[in-house]
């Protein structure tokens, strides 16, 4: 690991970083444009007029943003630049979405909240996102965490599974119901064990990597270095399957596979984590009617729409004919039929925007998370410390295989799963660890980014004549 | 509202949205290309003269009289192992690509570096299991060392040497 920043030559003081906070305002000016534009384009779209409330809304928008630039500017000056405006874009487009399918949903008569709750949420976000950067001062501090955090993360994945606050929807027990809030703790848990694989492997790297026997073209590493964390491994994925978690368990185990092989440099883990999961995949479809079920409904969807059948395809039937009705340009806000698909404005949000924003606007996403995930992994690369480098790649991975698995799913590439898309969907729990997640990802940036302060700062020459003496020592 | 300007409004909106993704692209092209070499006095140089430069700004102090040379190891299975320091930074470290190999138990495979900044000399763990020590301090962050400095990786002891 530390060759590649030997390579760009940080340690050396060749290259400097720029702070480039105005480029992040800038940047975030573009992006409250937007939001704010979505916003303006639904109410033009549903209603023919600029929405009232475009004041107070754009406001309270405004603020937020300013305040995360503000914070950002004075306690991380070197983090990416590039980052929080990404995110600020692509949270406001899911607002004003879920927005134009609650004016929908009210129209029909079903629940129409859903903006109003997530823009609550997504100030709790924002809280979240300024406590990290301002109580975390350095993210080695987490290290320390690193058991803590990962016993935290059972505990919660264990907490759906209790009596009376765990609730089961559509199948899944993965939500808890506390004074009216519905919360997917499971969410929280994947910072928590990115902490936890990070800060274990980072101290157990060489001996995973180098100690142990060799079988067939695998170093296999002893059974009391890889044993905890397999455990911990194992925990949290039964504990998914139980719940019937298919997208978390997947994204856990893409997750713990990446890092070990970033932490190991050692590709045999990437053909043993492919044969494991092709044996899981093949024995969770001869176990588990769920899973069955979805494959079925990944190879001929049609075969499961319309009447005569149990309809159960019309999701991704559906997802299908609006992508393909919105064409490459979209049939704009207000005109296409995104309500038709259940879960449009979760789940399924990126159908809605292929919907009625077309092809062009969800490249122009995909290329967003490409842009989070480019910096993470960047981020993982300028990084001095092993546990900055592993912890940003993993959180780096966790955007990139979620995004992959559910607009892999939406699109019909793989079979679906339920994960939420980061940022646009709704869905409270999510929002708030992806806010999280950024907040770190800005930390860690900042430190890498950082010139060393050592170098910087012109410290008293250690003892003048101490090379003199030296030399009558020699 | 008709549909002409419909259509007006979804095509701006989603210019935006390219205008939006194409100017974050160009400040991490230039956040790649654009960052600047400290200024180390030498003042504003032209494009290719600091290109020039550059090799030379990576040996360091080495050129001035009395600055050391090499960095040797004094005690350990490795003793009498030197590098030169014209060829740093140096990695230390019990990988094959270190420029000191270590036969150590205790010294991870790619232990420290020693870096060299303006006039001094600096050594960088890099996150090894057990530390990398200048006298019994263990060293958290990269630390001048002079000419006689002992820095300790295991049971390996280094110095820098003229």
């Amino acid at each position: 690991m530390s060759r590649t920043d030997a390579a760009t030559g940080t340690g050396s003081g060749e290259f400097v970083h720029r702070r480039r906070r105005g480029a992040e305002l800038f940047l975030l000016v573009v992006a409250l444009l937007v939001g704010l534009g979505a916003y303006a384009a639904v109410g033009l779209g549903m209603e023919g007029e600029i929405p009232a409330d475009m004041f107070t809304y754009g406001g309270g928008l405004t603020v937020m943003i300013v305040a995360c630039h503000l914070v950002v500017r004075f306690v991380a000056p070197y983090a990416d630049p590039v980052l929080l405006p990404v995110v600020a874009a692509l949270n406001g487009l899911g607002l004003a979405v879920i927005h134009r399918l609650d004016l929908t949903y009210g129209e029909i008569g079903q629940k129409d909240d859903y903006a109003q709750q997530q823009l609550i949420w997504m100030a709790l976000g924002v809280v979240l996102f300024l406590a990290t950067l301002l109580l975390l001062r350095d993210h080695r501090t987490l290290q320390r965490f690193t058991y803590t955090s990962g016993l935290l993360a059972i505990v919660l994945l264990l907490l759906p599974l209790m009596p009376i606050i765990g609730t089961e929807i559509n199948g899944a027990r993965i939500w808890i119901n506390v004074a009216g809030f519905s919360f997917q703790p499971g969410e929280v848990a994947k910072v928590l064990l990115v902490v936890t694989f990070a800060g274990y492997l980072v101290l157990h790297r060489d001996a995973l990597a180098l100690a142990g026997r060799r079988l067939l073209f695998v170093d296999l590493p002893r059974g009391r270095d890889l044993g905890p964390i397999l455990a911990m491994w194992l925990v949290s994925l039964g504990i998914l399957v139980f719940q019937r978690d298919l997208g978390s368990s997947l994204l856990f185990f893409g997750l713990f596979l990446v890092m070990l092989y970033v932490a190991t440099e050692r590709p045999g883990w990437l053909v043993v984590g492919g044969t494991l999961f092709a044996a899981g995949a093949f024995a969770g479809y001869q176990a588990f009617g769920h899973v069955r079920q979805r494959f079925d409904l990944w190879l001929d969807p049609f075969a499961f729409y319309g009447e005569g059948t149990n309809d159960l395809g019309r999701q991704s039937v559906e997802t299908q004919f609006g992508m393909g009705w919105g064409g490459l340009i979209g049939r704009g806000f207000g005109n296409g039929r995104p309500e038709l698909i259940p879960y449009a404005n979760s789940d399924f949000i990126f159908a809605a925007i292929g919907e009625e924003l077309g092809l062009t606007a969800v490249m122009a996403i995909i290329v967003c998370y490409g842009l989070i995930v480019e910096r993470g992994l960047r981020t993982a690369v300028t990084c001095r410390d092993g546990f900055g480098k592993l912890a940003a790649t993993g959180l780096a991975v966790t955007f990139a295989l979620q995004v992959f698995v559910v607009v892999g799913g939406v699109t019909g590439l793989i079979p679906l799963t339920g994960l939420t898309t980061p940022f646009l969907s709704y869905g409270g729990s999510s929002l708030v660890a992806n806010w999280v997640i950024v907040a770190l990802l800005l930390r860690i940036s900042d430190q890498a980014r950082r010139p060393l302060p050592s170098m910087l700062s012109t410290e008293p020459d250690p003892e003048p004549d101490a090379e003199e003496t030296q030399v009558v020592k020699l | 509202m008709s549909e002409l300007t419909l259509f007006l409004i979804r095509f701006a909106y989603l210019a935006i949205l390219w205008i939006f993704v194409l100017s974050a692209i160009s400040v991490i092209r230039s956040d790649m290309f654009g960052a600047r070499v400290p200024d180390t006095g030498r003042g504003r140089l032209g494009r290719k003269e600091k290109a020039a430069r550059a090799p030379k700004a990576t040996k360091g102090p080495s050129r001035r009289r009395g600055a050391p040379t090499h960095l040797l190891v004094v005690e350990g299975s490795n003793a009498g192992e030197r590098a030169e320091l014209a060829d740093a930074p140096l990695l230390i470290g019990r990988g094959n690509d270190a420029a000191i190999r270590l036969d150590d138990d205790y010294a991870s495979t790619r232990h420290a570096r020693v870096a060299a900044f303006e006039d001094d000399w600096f050594v960088e763990d890099l996150g090894s299991t057990n530390g990398t020590y200048i006298g019994s301090a263990r060293i958290t962050q990269p630390t001048t060392i002079t000419l006689g400095v002992q820095v300790r990786i295991g049971k390996t002891i280094l110095e820098l040497r003229k």
